[in-house]
């Protein structure tokens, strides 16, 4: 919890004039008593006048009048600087989470991660303004009356302190017991939104194997389960308020009792045993938020521990320069460097990739080509560093790649993913994610390219065409050509297509990729993709085979001197094209 | 505060009567306790009267009965605070399952046209906010109701014509909260809307971090993301600040009442109608009076923000299920499937599918070829029940597919699509999700059909291997070989392929197809593919574009009709592409 409260910095003033105003508001409501004594003694029982009671009512007003300006702004800064920092929290969340790798995404997951950012954060901002507008009377008036109970009787005022013990002990019991436990609501609640969102992603499916009862039987499991807990913990909060009231009521027999014995000695008057009794009964009501106010940091603790194990949680690819470095590559360096290139993605199990040497040159046609689960996405998504090599390392323009500040290195790199999704948004929108600036004239010349200008333009909107989450609003070949053009608009120096026609009828395949070369001249190419008629024409082809280069060439040497090149085509070009 | 939302929300507490009238009862019990302990305080007080005037023994007994008292009232209390919170529970849990009851029993366009985000939002934290809510509503009302009578009772003994003056003025101030409340729903309404968009977002964007990071896109979507934060923050700012007003308000109203009190009272004091011990007695149970009305406006954020949450929930279980299912089921459905003359739009301004008609015979092979775009996978849609057809009907072994219960008919389906998806969990479990029958056997059977068993034998825990949400670190082809083992494993009687070897090599694909081939013997089959290598074998070959079905025939018919086939087949294999 206070890990976080850097993010109340900017909010220093609200935190402090938000509480004094409270404050204020607390003495004027004590006046108030007195001014009714006023009243009573004065006004009624001296004076028996009229207009004195009707000035002393006019004051109680006043006090009102100010007790309730001095709220209002309390409640303005309250709000303020809850809900500045809550939005100071979330900023920073996303802000950190966008800085994580891959891998340290895939660990937390994406639900989970919604959680923390509205849910968790919602608890904290909460109990952030829950503090502000509570958190400085209750003190006041327990101090207070411990201060006056002391002034009274001494020895009496030691019941106040045992008293006062024995709360804050049942408060560090249920606190320390149910800390834990919110934590465990907290994860219970991410699993809900775990299943809510495969659900969703995964609803058709779903329907087609009739799994609706045994998704809702999952279902069903998690929220019992979260009820489970948190009824658990409830138990356990339920406990604060009843036994602060048993505390301080036992308290207030004992006062009675030995207050009763000093009296009958003669030590002490029978009024001070009524004041003793009021002041108890103040300090009870006071616990009693106090207790209310403990069960949501309780509640807002194991949020704030959430919240921060994404801080804590460090990215596993980091920058080493954060500033554009200089690259002096002469005409013969190669564009892209692979030696001795090791990949190993969870530490344990086969190597991924292994033993990989390439040397790609500037403008070349490169194509990757190899069974499932050969390594070839694998191979792509090194170089633009989204991991880093196990072993041996992927140069850039002559550098390594862990050199680059990732701004430099990624931008380079126009990338066409296995799986085309798009975002919501219009689709001018998404086709300038490369290039933020770039003119209707450059996304429709690479909406050509990519053979999407054709529907794109029977589209009654056009380029404002709206987009819906994921891209279902469009067939799977049509977003998969999108997906391709996001990736040319801007021209980028090294284009990778990770096996991005598999949706592509093959004249459409035909098609793109004669446009390509025309709009690709100079442009480092690679193409990964299962079909050999795909990549048979490029400047040299990479056979991989269980994260091994099984052959390095062109199609025809590959043809003579590659078995498993050799049956991959077999398998997809007809007898005349591939000799026995 | 008269929302329907809230309504509603009572209406769900009647599934909990029992717990909700033992929770009351809890609170009529702490709460009369709670009103009776000074009085017993009191009792014992006046037996303590000065030195050598106590009464020790009568002391003893009051402070017996209050020590029974107290242990009354904190079983009551606790009883109250814990049966409220069960309740709230309960009823947060069905919420939850009915919401998802809900994503799974609406048309799929509505899951297909909702940003998944904020249904998970509405989920999660609107579910929350509705419960925290009803929570403070119930406690607050139970302590505030039999406070306020409790107290009422107390003060007509005292002076009824004072009691009813503040009997009657005492609301004015639940009528200033009411009036705050109207004022800024519109606001807590926005809150949670914005919530929701948040929401959506991060799940997309953090979802696709992919895509974020090869886009260098990271500061825009900083960017984009910071906007929606503030205006969550100028919004929630708003939402708080004024549904904050309400409490000092009404504590001021109150205040006022009290000082009115305060002055007749005293007053009626000088005139002779009233003691002083009895006016002051009568003030403390005034202020006792207010309280609750305080308190209730005291959570009213809580409440205002409960309720523009319970919006969004009933908006969702007031969605449209689809039409109801009938319980009727195939006896042995032997696959013969009649498309007679249907017509279908996934809007109505952009007809797809128009006046379209086939008949599949029972055993055969269908594949279906044709440009992207050209309602491949509509068709499949339609077939399966995913999306109802307009006009026409759908015939499976001659009963009108809207005839049978979807489950019924989709159990007669395997189906492999082209995005294919899996679960959380082992590899193992994956597998079994259509047939929860089959042993370990048949799966590893199934798995080395669709060549997954050798990629799945490699992984650190071979079929228990985790795969973590979405797929994880499975390439596209190997979760491809995956669902193909998964269908595999439920035996269909109609097997629909929608590009489902796209990311899978030509040569596992071939071996693939084999097994498949082996599978369906006898069996109908509806195959999409681009590959056109790989349905040369099929009975009818269905040339789609534009919606319609162009041209039909075998392989060599088709061929040797020199028409759109024959191009795409030529583009193909075509030397000059290259």
């Amino acid at each position: 919890m206070f890990k976080l409260r850097r993010f109340l910095k900017d909010y220093k003033k609200e935190v402090i004039i938000g509480p004094l105003c409270k404050l204020f508001e607390a003495i004027l409501e004590l006046l108030v008593p007195m001014v009714v004594a006023d009243i009573i003694d004065v006004g009624i029982n001296e004076l028996h006048d009229t207009s004195y009671v009707l000035r002393m009512g006019g004051l109680m007003v006043l006090l009102a009048a100010t007790g309730l300006t001095s709220a209002l702004f309390c409640q303005y800064f309250a709000s303020k600087a809850s809900q500045g920092a809550g939005t100071q929290i979330r900023r920073a969340l996303f802000l950190h989470i966008n800085s994580l790798s891959h891998a340290e995404l895939d660990k937390l997951g994406t639900p989970s991660l919604i959680t923390r950012i509205t849910n968790d954060t919602n608890q904290v901002q909460q109990s952030i303004a829950m503090s502000i507008r509570l958190l400085t009377r209750a003190p006041f008036i327990i101090i207070g009356s411990l201060l006056m109970a002391v002034s009274i009787n001494m020895p009496l005022s030691l019941i106040f302190f045992a008293a006062s013990v024995l709360i804050g002990v049942t408060l560090y019991f249920v606190m320390s017991r149910s800390v834990p436990i919110y934590a465990a609501v907290q994860k219970k609640l991410d699993k809900i939104g775990l299943i809510s969102r495969e659900n969703l992603a995964g609803n058709r499916v779903i329907r087609a194997f009739s799994k609706q009862a045994t998704e809702q039987e999952h279902i069903d499991k998690a929220t019992e389960e979260l009820t489970r807990t948190s009824i658990r913990v409830s138990r356990l909060s339920a406990l604060l308020s009843p036994v602060t009231y048993a505390v301080t009521n036992a308290a207030i027999i004992a006062i009675i009792w030995f207050g009763g014995v000093n009296v009958n000695a003669g030590n002490m008057r029978t009024g001070d045993i009524v004041a003793l009794v009021s002041y108890m009964t103040q300090i009870l009501l006071a616990m009693v938020v106090v207790a209310n106010l403990v069960i949501l940091m309780t509640k807002a603790s194991a949020s704030a521990k959430r919240i921060n194990e994404v801080f804590e949680t460090k990215p596993s690819v980091v920058e080493e320069n954060t500033d554009d470095i200089l690259v002096d590559a002469s005409a013969d360096t190669p564009k892209i460097e692979i030696k001795n290139l090791r990949f190993n993605y969870a530490g344990d199990g086969d190597d991924e990739l292994s033993d990989l040497n390439l040397t790609i040159k500037k403008g070349q046609t490169i194509g990757i080509i190899g069974g499932t689960g050969s390594g070839k996405s694998t191979l792509v998504q090194l170089l633009p560093r989204f991991y880093d090599a196990t072993g041996g390392a992927v140069f850039v323009d002559g550098v390594d790649v862990r050199r680059y500040p990732f701004r430099q290195l990624r931008r380079q790199f126009g990338m066409v993913p296995q799986q085309s999704v798009l975002f919501s948004g219009s689709l001018r929108d998404n086709m300038c994610w490369r290039k933020p600036d770039a003119t209707d004239d450059e996304i429709i010349r690479a909406l050509q390219v990519a053979q999407a200008y054709e529907f794109v333009a029977k589209l009654p909107q056009g380029l404002d065409t709206h987009v819906e989450q994921g891209g279902r609003n469009f067939s799977g070949g049509q977003r998969q050509r999108l997906c391709i053009a996001r990736a040319l608009v801007g021209k980028p120096e090294v284009l990778i297509l990770d096996d991005s026609f598999s949706a592509l009828d093959f004249a459409t395949d035909a098609a793109l990729r004669k446009a390509l070369r025309r709009y690709t001249a100079g442009m480092t190419t690679l193409i990964v993709s299962q079909r050999c008629a795909t990549i048979r024409d490029a400047d040299c082809i990479v056979v991989l085979h269980d994260g091994r280069a099984a052959g390095i060439g062109t199609h025809d040497e590959l043809l003579r001197s590659c078995e498993i090149y050799r049956d991959i085509c077999r398998s997809q070009l007809s007898e005349t094209e591939v000799p026995a | 505060m008269k929302s329907p939302a809230v309504k509603k929300v009572l209406a769900r507490l009647k599934n909990h009567a029992f717990l909700l009238i033992l929770a009351l009862l809890s609170a009529v019990v702490s709460i009369s306790l709670t009103l009776f302990v000074p009085v017993l305080v009191g009792g014992a007080v006046d037996n303590i009267i000065g030195k050598g005037e106590v009464y020790f023994e009568a002391v003893a007994q009051i402070l017996l009965w209050i020590a029974v008292a107290v242990v009354g009232l904190t079983i009551c209390q606790w009883t109250m605070n814990y049966l409220v919170n069960v309740i709230s529970f309960r009823l947060v849990r069905d919420l939850r399952r009915d919401v998802f009851r809900k994503f799974n029993s609406v048309p799929l366009q509505a899951i297909d046209s909702h940003p998944h985000g904020d249904l998970i939002s509405r989920m999660i934290n609107d579910v929350d906010a509705v419960g925290d809510g009803l929570t403070q509503l119930v406690l607050q009302l139970f302590s505030g109701l039999v406070t306020i009578i409790g107290t009422l009772i107390f003060m007509l003994f005292i002076d009824w014509r004072i009691a009813l003056a503040v009997f009657l003025l005492t609301p004015l101030s639940l009528f200033l909260a009411a009036f705050i409340g109207k004022l800024t729903h519109r606001r807590f309404t926005e809150q949670q809307l914005l919530q929701g968009d948040i929401s959506a977002y991060v799940e997309e964007h953090v979802g696709n971090q992919r895509l974020v990071k090869a886009f260098c896109y990271e500061q825009r979507a900083q960017q984009e993301f910071d906007a929606y934060n503030n205006t969550l923050f100028e919004v929630g700012f708003k939402a708080q600040f004024a549904g904050a007003l309400a409490n000092p308000s009404t504590r001021f109203v109150n205040a006022v009442v009290y000082a009115a009190v305060t002055i007749l009272g005293a007053m009626t004091v000088i005139s002779g109608g009233m003691t002083i011990g009895g006016l002051s007695c009568f003030l403390t149970y005034a202020n006792q009076y207010t309280k609750p009305f305080n308190e209730v406006t005291g959570v009213l954020t809580q409440l205002q923000t409960g309720i523009a949450a319970a919006e969004r929930v009933f908006a969702v279980l007031e969605w449209n299920d689809e039409t109801p299912d009938t319980p009727n089921k195939l006896q042995n459905c032997s696959g013969e499937v009649e498309i007679e003359d249907i017509s279908f739009a996934y809007s109505p301004d952009k007809p797809l599918i128009q006046h379209f008609s086939l008949h599949v015979s029972s055993g055969s092979h269908v594949a279906i070829v044709g440009p992207t775009g050209c309602g491949k996978t509509t068709l499949i849609n339609l077939l399966m029940r995913f999306y109802e057809v307009n006009e026409g009907r759908i015939l499976l072994d001659g009963v009108d597919i809207r005839e049978l219960s979807r489950d019924a008919l989709r159990r007669c389906y395997g189906m492999v699509l082209q995005e294919s998806w899996l679960f959380s969990g082992t590899i193992m479990e994956n597998l079994r999700y259509g047939n929860a029958d089959a042993s370990d056997d048949e799966i590893i059977a199934a798995a080395k059909a669709a060549h997954a068993h050798s990629f799945i034998r490699r992984m650190p825990q071979g079929y228990d291997t985790v795969i973590s949400e979405g797929g994880g670190n499975l390439s596209q082809g190997q979760k491809q070989l995956l669902c193909i083992a998964r269908a595999m494993l439920t035996h269909p009687r109609v097997l629909i392929l929608d590009e489902a070897t796209s990311s899978i090599d030509t040569l596992t694909e071939i071996r693939v197809q084999k097994a498949f081939a082996k599978m369906m013997k006898g069996r109908t089959s509806f195959v999409v593919a681009h590959r056109l290598s790989t349905i040369r074998e099929s009975d009818v070959i269905l040339v789609m574009k534009d919606g319609n079905i162009i041209e039909q025939g075998s392989h060599e018919e088709l061929l040797r009709r020199h028409g759109f086939y024959y191009q795409l087949y030529h583009a193909q294999f075509e030397k000059q592409a290259f």
